[in-house]
């Protein structure tokens, strides 16, 4: 069977399932819209939150960014996986026993202050958006590269997908759907995974195949470096960033990660206490079969490309000899090359290909060169081979292409290929939904409900929910088709928020019984408001790299934010009153397990 | 003992377990994946340097210990001060 068919059979089946279960799982009242009913069993829960928080970030170009900086990927490995047990320990218990529906209800009613709210909804909404937006322009991406559409209307046909199931079913629906789609995306992950271990190692699994020796007598991680240095890169084993950026990356992705909005509402959903705590650990497990596979795929992927593309000779390949998955993702435009040394063979080493943003091409239209490639306009007058390696590099691939290209480098049959493709949809849709869920639910529910119009029925605040996730599915498709030039840095902004907000606010208000609202409130503007006027300093206002405190890049800052958030609040509460009585009682009631009982409304 | 007497010494039972696995959690992390990482690399592990080993492997697989750890730790504790639900 053809691919295209093989590709529209694996997508359209797993389209069919996800509206399957939405029209099984209806919400019919907000309890089960917002938190499923609270009925949703922990390992069910476990998967739902796995493929709620792997996204297209972590299916399609976690790997892809390993593969291509190699040690230092450790920190968004770390960073991203011991999230959980920050969460698992300081939040999620003490949340489900609180028992409301979302963060800004905690940060509400335990600051007992509607502005501290409003800071919360602020920053969920702002999270949640940055982060939905490169979840549509993943969808988009996938659909153009393997269904032949244009990307705006593969964008469109994932927007009408997480309309039904989300809009329809609420958590209820988008919890089932993202059993099933973890069970697709994690399938999609592994099967290449293996097929790729076993034919570079001769092992099955990733995680031992990358510390296999291969045929040549070397390790495989031995065989990298060496490829790495012959061509001019640095070690793939040693660290190129400063140790203190990398420690305060790990920290902040960490901490964003337990204080990303949609990951913690997803520990509402469980009947008692002690199933959010096993649940998070069954969400880890789910996990970290996808996480520990990614060092050898990410290992796997390098050695392939380098050696498709150098050829075993290490001299390069001709253009018409390269496999077709080269051209096809040069159709993309995510893969470029110019013949700066007029032989005929595509190399690739160190150092930028093109004279552009991070070295990427820009093409003439869909002019074409002398061998028949893609014609670029900004190819460099003088290329020179960088630290040592034998020819200037004459290739840009994008880094993204990493987990899509994999199957194809390593010639695997055509149904993994496909299966890829349902995989990186599934993990962009699901991770979608759950935002869009937390959108509409921060708007109808702590907006409306809460702030505006007390008196709402629980059948208008429904309404409101299903209105406001029609409006956040639109706006997320807008940034899917017309995306904003600067997705990656806007996720780190995400993680950075969430880690200098939402993280601190709500752990010092479990943690801290004399903790009040003076403190939350300056404790998080201080964060926030630091973490922000970083980033967009040194991201948008050409703020030089000299001028880094400490040296710490903008993803790494939002561990200093909480820290200073911290600060600010223990101190300013120290100078205040301390919180009402009522307030000490919350404190103390969600410290104890023992009578938690379902979610409840107001 | 009172309830609030109870409770008390619940919370503080429940922190100790916390700072317990949490610094197992920063030693790992940040000690072994982080600060010493260069010196543990000189160490081979099954065909990786040690150090990076638990930078991109390790650590994960540690993490899910302590959260199941954590979890079964805290059923007990539940139990012993008849806190479950």
């Amino acid at each position: 069977m053809s691919l295209d068919l093989l590709t529209y059979i694996f997508i359209g089946g797993s389209f069919a399932l996800y509206i399957g279960i939405a029209v099984w799982a209806r919400a019919g009242s907000t309890k089960e819209f917002y938190v499923a009913g609270g009925g949703v069993p922990p390992v069910a829960n476990g998967m739902a939150t796995a493929a709620d928080w792997m996204s297209a970030a972590s299916f399609i170009s976690l790997a892809g960014l390993v593969s291509f900086i190699g040690r230092d990927g450790g920190a968004y490995l770390m960073g991203w996986t011991g999230g959980y047990v920050l969460l698992a320990m300081l939040l999620a218990p003490y949340l489900r026993k609180f028992g409301k529906f979302t963060v800004p209800d905690f940060v509400g009613d335990r600051y007992y202050s509607n502005t501290a709210r409003i800071i919360a909804v602020v920053c969920t909404i702002v999270i949640s958006f940055t982060y939905v937006a490169g979840q549509m322009r993943g969808v988009g991406i996938v659909f153009s590269r393997y269904l032949h559409v244009d990307i705006n209307t593969g964008v469109i046909i994932g927007m009408a997908i997480v309309f039904f199931y989300a809009v329809l079913g609420g958590m209820k629906g988008i919890t089932y759907t993202q059993v099933a789609q973890y069970c697709v995306l994690i399938l999609a992950f592994t099967v290449p995974a293996f097929f790729l271990s076993l034919q570079v190692t001769g092992h099955f699994l990733p995680q031992i195949g990358l510390g296999a020796t291969l045929d040549s007598g070397m390790s495989v991680l031995a065989t990298l470096d060496k490829l790495s240095v012959d061509l001019g890169f640095a070690e793939y084993t040693a660290g190129k960033k400063s140790t203190i950026d990398i420690f305060c990356l790990t920290a902040a992705l960490m901490a964003g990660t337990a204080g990303l909005p949609h990951v913690i509402v997803r520990f509402f959903t469980v009947p008692r206490v002690k199933d959010a705590r096993t649940s998070a650990g069954w969400a880890l497990i789910f996990i970290a079969i996808l996480y520990t596979s990614v060092p050898g795929v990410a290992g796997f992927g390098r050695v392939n490309l380098i050696q498709t593309i150098n050829g075993t000779d290490n001299t390069g390949t001709s253009y018409a000899e390269m496999p077709q998955w080269f051209k096809n993702w040069e159709k993309a435009g995510l893969l470029g090359w110019h013949d700066y040394n007029g032989d005929g063979k595509v190399q690739y080493a160190a150092g930028s290909a093109f004279n552009g943003p991070k070295g990427k091409p820009a093409f003439d239209g869909d002019a074409r060169g002398e061998h028949g490639e893609r014609a670029v306009t900004n190819a460099h007058a003088n290329p020179t081979a960088k630290n040592g390696a034998p020819f200037a590099n004459e290739v840009y691939v994008d880094r993204d292409i990493m987990v899509l290209a994999n199957p194809e480098i390593a010639q695997l049959p055509n149904w993994v290929i496909a299966l890829v493709a349902a995989g990186a949809v599934a993990a962009a849709l699901s991770t979608a939904a759950g935002l869009l869920l937390v959108i509409s639910t921060a708007i109808s529910h702590d907006l409306m409900k809460t702030c505006i119009n007390p008196n709402l029925s629980d059948k208008q605040e429904l309404m409101y929910a299903r209105l406001a996730a029609i409006v956040a599915i639109c706006i997320a498709g807008y940034f899917g088709i017309n995306p904003p030039g600067f997705v990656a840095q806007v996720v780190a902004l995400a993680f950075g928020l969430a880690s200098s907000s939402v993280f601190p606010v709500i752990v010092m208000g479990i943690f801290n019984k004399r903790m009040n609202k003076e403190g939350a409130i300056a404790g998080m503007i201080v964060g926030l408001g630091s973490t922000m006027a970083y980033m967009i300093y040194f991201t948008f206002m050409g703020g030089a790299k000299e001028d880094l405190f400490l040296g710490i890049s903008t993803g790494g800052f939002g561990f200093v934010g909480m820290i200073l958030n911290f600060i600010v609040a223990y101190v300013v509460s120290m100078m205040t009153p301390p919180p009402p009585a009522e307030v000490q009682e919350i404190v103390e009631n969600i410290r104890v397990p023992r009578g938690a009982g379902a979610a409840h409304a107001h | 003992m009172s309830t609030q007497d109870n409770a008390q010494a619940y919370w503080s039972d429940n922190l100790r377990i916390i700072i317990t696995y949490l610094s197992i959690w920063f030693v790992v992390s940040y000690v072994c994946g982080i600060l010493l990482v260069d010196q543990l690399d000189a160490i081979p592990f099954f065909g990786f340097p040690l150090g990076f080993w638990i930078d991109q492997q390790g650590s994960i697989f540690v993490y899910v210990g302590l959260i199941w750890a954590y979890a079964i730790s805290m059923n007990k504790l539940d139990e012993k001060y008849d806190v479950h639900e």
